[in-house]
């Protein structure tokens, strides 16, 4: 309805350039064997049991509007770019956020929302987009509210805790999901990686099992391997290139959580290496000329 | 004499409990306890002013044994200057601890009929805590990889900076200076000497302390600057001691403290309980946090206040004066700045004056919390109390329709009390029902409303 009503509320804009008006092409039906309605089980279901279960300080109007803004920005730009509206990505960002994002005014949970999906479809390259949405609107809204409004908004990457048996079911349904995505190779690199790096230190500095084993389970990594770096649009396309991708996103983001830079390393690294997903798409192009760069056949 | 260690930040020691009254200062509803540190045995308190690499670091010292047997160790991100140690008034950790203790308070109903209930105000229940080596010495250490950095006498202490290239031989010096470390502290001390980390250590210079004239050990204070916002407590947890409980308070700009490696909850709030738990506030706060902790498997960090300090209500406790917080650290209030609420619904406008404390409480051992906490300070500014509300019955002796109404409404609620109750403590829900009823709460659960018949009684009989 609100869409219906948005085309007739902007006749001016469509008379003044009739090639490109805004024009609903209608919603693009999601299809139940869409790995990413597998994901959305899962997210929806940590969503869940993080503020109903675990306590999270976290209203569930956050969620909704969350939903609500991801939805509606995804409607308007599809709107004007004349693309079918497809519920499913902003769906899966909304739900991102809901897990993550904090903030003291829900309308800053908004502004997450329109950050992450207007990010896909300004900030492009070469036909794809650059920034994984949740990610960016989890680094950038923080960095925006406190100055700007002087409102404070965060990412609490310490609250699911140990999840236990919540890990084992989230890692389970994920990697389903990342599998039929053809992206469990980059959860698992990444995964790899950052458990070689923590288990290293720890056998470095001598300590205990048991605090590797703590680090591991932590829920933001998990949904984080699970749910945002295996994120095929804004990983680079060949396989090879995407495992090196990912162990970088782990190198960086250990690097910058041991120097206490940050306390979401893996998810601050993936945004500052969006920019070498081209760049390594490029590579591959010119190493491999016109063929596919999927397979690399 | 050798001297015991502490094995938390504090020496960690039994308190002892005492019941002052002092007048209570209330706005929402009438303040009438309060469960501070004292309610829990061996709780170290620890106050930490946090402003972008500035850390102030303040550690209450409850320590009751022997002066000469007081050891405590601390790892340091950095090494640290006779100017960068103090000591503090024990006073100002009490103040702060009071200011932030979960609440209870309490209400007066008005008369039913529609008379104004005179509101009475009750008295505080207050729990209130009796609160140079030679050159030869030096070679010593430096023979066991441990390096004297600085050697300082800081009020009634003793305090030696070191760094030290292997635990063994830390654990040498250690022990041969009169510190018995516990069995199994020497991977702790690797991994924090691995770290880079230096160690602060103190101990009580009997001379100093006599002439102060006192038993009394003051809380020691650092002051430094460091990337790592984070609070060692696995010295804590090598000892065979158990869960410990900690109180970490801290004094941030910008807003809420919690931990980015732990869950954070806040404690349960805002709940009305019944009137008896007045009498018993100490207790029925332990079982519920004993509870709280239960349920978050044990590996949880609780946020007992949260709380701007620009402006304050209800205070459970006067809020501390400009000169008290920066003595704690707070390096950006001026000492003339008084606290104000904020003018129009805006927020911050005090500007540099602006405080938030955040009150965390850990129950920990090294099974639970097997890492240091590491803390996050977030853009969280809204305010936060654990208060607990009792309300008392109309006493008067009016009679209209009304107040038949009021009876059974009064009757369902204390219900729903004692339910709370039960949930938040664990406590058996006959009992509670039992002596809320020995204390004029009759509930409607299991026995009925006293006086009044059974709730089954009346639904076929209305016409």
């Amino acid at each position: 309805m609100a869409i219906i009503e948005a085309t007739s509320s902007q006749p001016s804009a469509a008379a003044a350039r009739p090639q490109s008006a805004p024009r609903w092409r209608g919603v693009a039906r999601p299809r139940l064997a869409d790995p990413r309605i597998g994901q959305i089980i899962a997210l929806s279901a940590l969503a869940s049991a993080g503020v109903f279960a675990l306590g999270f300080d976290v209203h569930p109007a956050h969620a909704l509007i969350a939903f609500g803004a991801a939805l509606g920005v995804q409607a308007a730009a599809s709107l004007a770019l004349r693309l079918r509206f497809d519920p499913l990505s902003p769906a899966i960002t909304a739900l991102s956020l809901s897990i993550l994002f904090r903030a003291e005014a829900v309308w800053l949970v908004a502004l997450a929302a329109a950050i992450a999906i207007g990010s896909k479809f300004v900030l492009r390259w070469n036909g794809r987009h650059l920034f994984n949405p949740a990610a960016l609107a989890l680094v950038a809204t923080p960095l925006l509210a406190a100055p700007l409004f002087d409102l404070g908004a965060w990412v609490s990457p310490g609250q699911w805790g140990a999840l236990g048996l919540w890990a084992v079911i989230v890692a389970g349904i994920g990697a389903t999901v990342a599998g039929r995505a053809a992206r469990l190779d980059t959860t698992l690199t990444f995964l790899a990686v950052w458990a070689a790096l923590i288990f290293g230190r720890a056998a470095w500095v001598g300590d205990p099992i048991a605090i590797p084993l703590w680090q591991l389970q932590s829920g933001a990594i998990l949904v984080f391997a699970f749910h945002m770096i295996s994120d095929p649009a804004t990983t680079p396309l060949r396989r090879d290139m995407r495992l090196l991708h990912a162990a970088l996103v782990a190198a960086l983001g250990f690097a910058l959580q041991r120097a206490w830079i940050t306390d979401i390393g893996p998810i601050l690294a993936l945004v500052l290496l969006a920019p070498l997903v081209p760049a390594l798409d490029w590579i591959t192009r010119r190493r491999i000329g016109a063929s596919d760069p999927q397979t690399g056949a | 004499m050798r001297r015991w260690i502490a094995q938390s930040l504090a020496a960690a020691a039994l308190t002892t409990l005492s019941i002052a009254a002092a007048p209570a200062q209330a706005f929402c509803g009438f303040y009438v306890a309060k469960a501070d540190g004292a309610l829990f045995n061996e709780a170290s308190k620890v106050v930490m002013m946090r402003d972008g690499r500035r850390t102030v670091i303040t550690m209450a010292n409850d320590y009751q044994g022997e002066a000469k047997d007081f050891a405590m160790v601390i790892p340091t991100p950095v090494s640290l200057s006779r100017e960068q140690i103090n000591v503090a008034e024990s006073a100002l950790i009490d103040h702060l601890d009071a200011y932030t203790a979960p609440r209870l308070v309490e209400y007066y109903d008005p008369d039913p009929c529609g008379l104004i209930a005179q509101q009475r105000r009750l008295s505080t229940m207050q729990n209130t805590l009796s609160a140079g080596a030679a050159d030869a010495f030096r070679e010593k250490a430096r023979t066991l990889g441990v390096e004297i950095e600085a050697e300082y006498t800081v009020g009634e202490y003793d305090i030696f900076i070191l760094s030290a290239k292997e635990s063994g031989g830390l654990q040498t010096w250690l022990n041969a200076n009169g510190y018995r470390t516990p069995d199994g502290a020497a991977p702790v001390l690797a991994s924090y000497i691995a770290q880079g980390m230096k160690f602060f250590v103190a101990k009580v210079n009997l001379a100093e302390q006599a002439k102060r004239g006192g038993q009394f050990l003051r809380p020691l204070q650092i002051a430094f600057e460091s990337d790592k916002f984070m609070l060692p407590i696995r010295l804590g947890t090598v000892n065979a001691k158990g869960k410990q409980d900690l109180l970490l308070f801290t004094l941030t700009r910008s807003g809420r403290v919690e931990t980015a490696n732990y869950p954070t909850r806040r404690i349960p709030s805002d709940l009305d309980i019944p009137l008896y738990v007045q009498e018993r506030f100490g207790a029925f706060y332990k079982a519920m946090f004993d509870t709280a902790v239960t349920r978050a498997g044990g590996r949880a960090v609780f946020t007992e206040y949260a709380w701007d300090m620009a402006w304050c209500d209800p205070c459970a406790a006067d809020p501390l004066s400009a000169r008290q917080l920066r003595k704690l650290g707070v390096f950006w209030v001026k000492e003339r700045a008084t606290p104000r609420p904020p003018i129009g619904g805006t927020r911050r406008q005090s500007g540099a004056q602006d405080v938030f404390v955040t009150r965390l409480h850990v129950r920990y051992d090294a099974a639970t919390f097997p890492e240091d906490l590491r803390l996050m300070e977030t853009g969280d500014r809204r305010n936060f109390q654990g208060r607990y509300v009792t309300r008392h019955p109309f006493a008067g002796q009016s009679e209209c329709p009304a107040r038949e109404e009021y009876l059974k409404a009064k009757a369902r609620a204390h219900e729903r009390q004692a339910q709370t109750l039960a949930t938040l403590t664990g406590w058996d829900i006959t009992e509670i029902r039992e002596t809320m009823r020995a204390s004029g709460q009759a509930t409607t659960g299991a026995g009925g409303l006293e006086g009044q018949p059974e709730w089954w009684r009346e639904i076929w009989n209305d016409g």
